[in-house]
């Protein structure tokens, strides 16, 4: 979504305690109209806690939720004008399909006309046209889900919240319905939020991604921001394969941070991702498992890498890449490089070549 | 294995079942039909054969006629009193946050340990005409003489609401507890109020609890003798006192196996069209 309209979401400080556990703290968060925002994190982050309370299926402890302007921290559920959709899909089993997504606008007053028409129009857009007299039990699981996406579209409501739609479904399937969703979405325009564990669907999907952990957001961006530019040591672990390793920050230049790595060399690591950190302070550094390139040839190291004698220790063999668990100077590291040939053997001698501008700086964390 | 006793097996892993429904229920059940076509001689002696003359008193007498379709009237009436006033508690349980739910149900099943008979007895102490009850309006001096609420057709029905109870509340507790909980927060995000909700949502979706409630209570209040001889009238007699009055006090047995014959067949009659008409099977299938 490129238009920037208003804020569809506003959190202000939501706090959710249940007894004497904290679930959400003090969270401020502000999403754009249209826009597809993902709610990222382990389970246990409180990401699906911050949707219900959106959702109106929790009250926050404190703060306040405001959907299109209007604070609807008091007001019920029935009354928020939203469309949820289920992580078990929820369709009521002894309605038909068509009951099912007629339902919410049966308390719409709408005619009967008016919500035949609808109804139709909702089926055609999850492409299920011809099932309207089916009961829930009959369809599959993918079908279940379009119905269930269909029913809480067809509402028109002003935010959809989506609480792991994809997670019941078998890999395939996932993957076709993470591109149906996406293109259902852009085709509605309809403000979505949209909560996951899984990386690959966060990043695939959103226009922006929260990741969440223990209760707080840790970083809040575009999927390739999230990806490329992490704010924490958390973040760079959840998302993909990273291997982190303490640094000393020593100088910088114009463009760069200079970093020293124990035992591994000097980076030249780029100023956009160094998090304005101070010179002389220890930090963490990223290097992606695909950027940390495995070579056997006596080809030149780039003026900007360090090249590092490493030993393969175990592969995972994947097909078109290959993931190597190597020992880079007494670091223990992940690789992940297309196979061009045959793959590395455990025990191969390799050199390990890590690029400055591959890599990122985050804070330091003690038990990295 | 052998193609043999591979047919076997089905039929060896279900002899221990149907030797029990054959020798507790199918041979007594035939003994009952062959006993209801012997006769009883004036003598007091029973005269094996096959006779009709039960037969044709129980069917020409309106008497019989009579006290059957007030059985079933009883039997309805309690029923509906039970699933009205079963199913608030059994709502409650089911849908409390409480990590006592089981602890409540206990609660629920308690009255089971004492017996049915001295638990129909207590309601002698409330609401005899030295009981509770009385006393208590005699003392606010809202009545002068004792009122007589017991032994009618209104304290029938009451002992057997107490009795059949706590099986309605099981049962529509049990299809309660089984809905998920997703389907009403999927209703109230639609748009539905909460009592919205209950209407379009809990309440078909508890149907079929409230079905196997009310069938239970039904064939139980049916049958039942007990509740009658002790809370009723002379004249609230119900069909199973009949049945109970023929074997026991006249020692009729032919005509008491004749009048629970017909029992049976009324009630397995009902319990079969019943069962086409709330669909349980139908909604049963709903839920895949």
């Amino acid at each position: 979504m490129t238009e920037i309209a208003g804020k569809a979401v506003e959190l202000g400080g939501i706090v959710k305690r249940f007894g004497a556990v904290t679930a959400v703290h003090r969270m401020d968060l502000s999403i754009e109209e249209g826009s597809f925002v993902t709610l990222l994190g382990p389970s246990g982050c409180g990401k699906t806690t911050t949707l219900r309370m959106i959702a109106g299926l929790l009250d926050p402890s404190e703060g306040d939720i405001t959907i299109k302007g209007k604070s609807v921290t008091r007001t019920p559920i029935h009354k928020r004008n939203l469309g949820i959709v289920f992580q078990n899909y929820a369709l009521f089993p002894h309605k038909t399909i068509y009951d099912n997504v007629a339902f919410g606008l049966k308390y719409r007053k709408q005619s009967q006309s008016e919500i035949d028409a609808k109804v139709r129009q909702a089926l055609d857009l999850v492409q299920l046209p011809d099932l309207s007299h089916r009961y829930p039990r009959e369809l599959s699981g993918g079908q279940q889900q379009r119905i269930a996406l269909a029913r809480a579209i067809v509402i028109e409501p002003d935010v959809l919240l989506l609480d792991e739609p994809l997670s019941a479904l078998d890999a395939n399937l996932r993957e076709d319905m993470r591109v149906e969703l996406k293109r259902i979405q852009a085709q509605v325009g309809i403000t979505t939020i949209f909560v996951t564990h899984d990386q690959s669907e966060a990043l695939a999907m959103s226009d922006r991604i929260v990741v969440m952990s223990k209760g707080h957001i840790e970083q809040i961006g575009a999927p390739e921001d999230v990806y490329v530019n992490p704010a924490s040591a958390f973040v760079a672990r959840f998302l993909g394969n990273s291997n982190l390793v303490a640094g000393d920050i020593v100088s910088r230049s114009a463009s760069d941070v200079n970093v020293t790595i124990g035992g591994l060399g000097g980076l030249k690591v780029p100023l956009g991702r160094s998090r304005d950190m101070a010179d002389g302070e220890r930090a963490m550094v990223v290097v992606r498992a695909e950027r940390l390139y495995l070579d056997q040839s006596e080809a030149e190291t780039p003026a900007d890498a360090v090249s590092l004698p490493a030993e393969i220790t175990a592969v995972d063999y994947q097909g078109q890449a290959a993931r190597y668990f190597v020992s880079v100077c007494g670091h223990q590291m992940q690789a992940i490089n297309p196979i061009e040939t045959h793959p590395y053997r455990q025990g191969d001698k390799v050199r390990a070549v890590i690029r400055g501008r591959d890599c990122a700086l985050v804070p330091f964390e003690a038990s990295a | 294995m052998s193609d043999q006793a591979y047919t076997a097996r089905p039929w060896i892993l279900l002899s221990p079942a149907l030797g029990a429904v054959t020798f507790l229920l199918a041979v007594p059940v035939l003994f009952i039909i062959i006993y209801s076509f012997w006769l009883r001689s004036a003598a007091g002696a029973e005269i094996p054969g096959f006779f009709l003359d039960n037969w044709k008193e129980v069917f020409s007498d309106a008497f019989y006629r009579d006290i059957l379709f007030s059985t079933l009237r009883i039997a309805v009436i309690t029923t509906v009193f039970c699933a009205l006033l079963g199913y608030v508690p059994a709502y409650f349980v089911a849908m409390s946050q409480t990590q006592f739910k089981a602890l409540l149900l206990l609660l629920l099943i308690l009255p089971f340990w004492i017996s049915y008979i001295i638990r129909t007895m207590s309601w002698i102490n409330i609401l005899g005409a030295s009981g509770a009850l009385n006393r208590t309006l005699i003392y606010f001096g809202l009545i002068a003489e004792p009122v007589q609420f017991l032994y009618n057709e209104g304290a029938v029905i009451l002992g057997l609401v107490h009795f059949l109870l706590p099986f309605m509340v099981l049962n529509v507790f049990v299809s309660i507890d089984g809905i998920d909980r997703n389907l009403l927060d999927a209703s109230r995000s639609l748009g539905a109020s909460g009592f919205q909700s209950f209407r379009e949502v809990t309440l078909p979706l508890s149907l079929p609890g409230l079905a196997a409630g009310g069938l239970l209570c039904f064939v139980l209040s049916a049958g039942t003798y007990i509740t009658p001889l002790i809370l009723g009238g002379p004249r609230d007699a119900m069909f199973a006192n009949l049945v109970f009055e023929a074997i026991i006090t006249q020692l009729n047995w032919p005509l008491g196996s004749a009048l629970s014959i017909v029992l049976l067949v009324v009630l397995g009659a009902i319990v079969t069209v019943y069962n086409r008409l709330a669909g349980l099977g139908q909604i049963a299938k709903s839920f895949g």
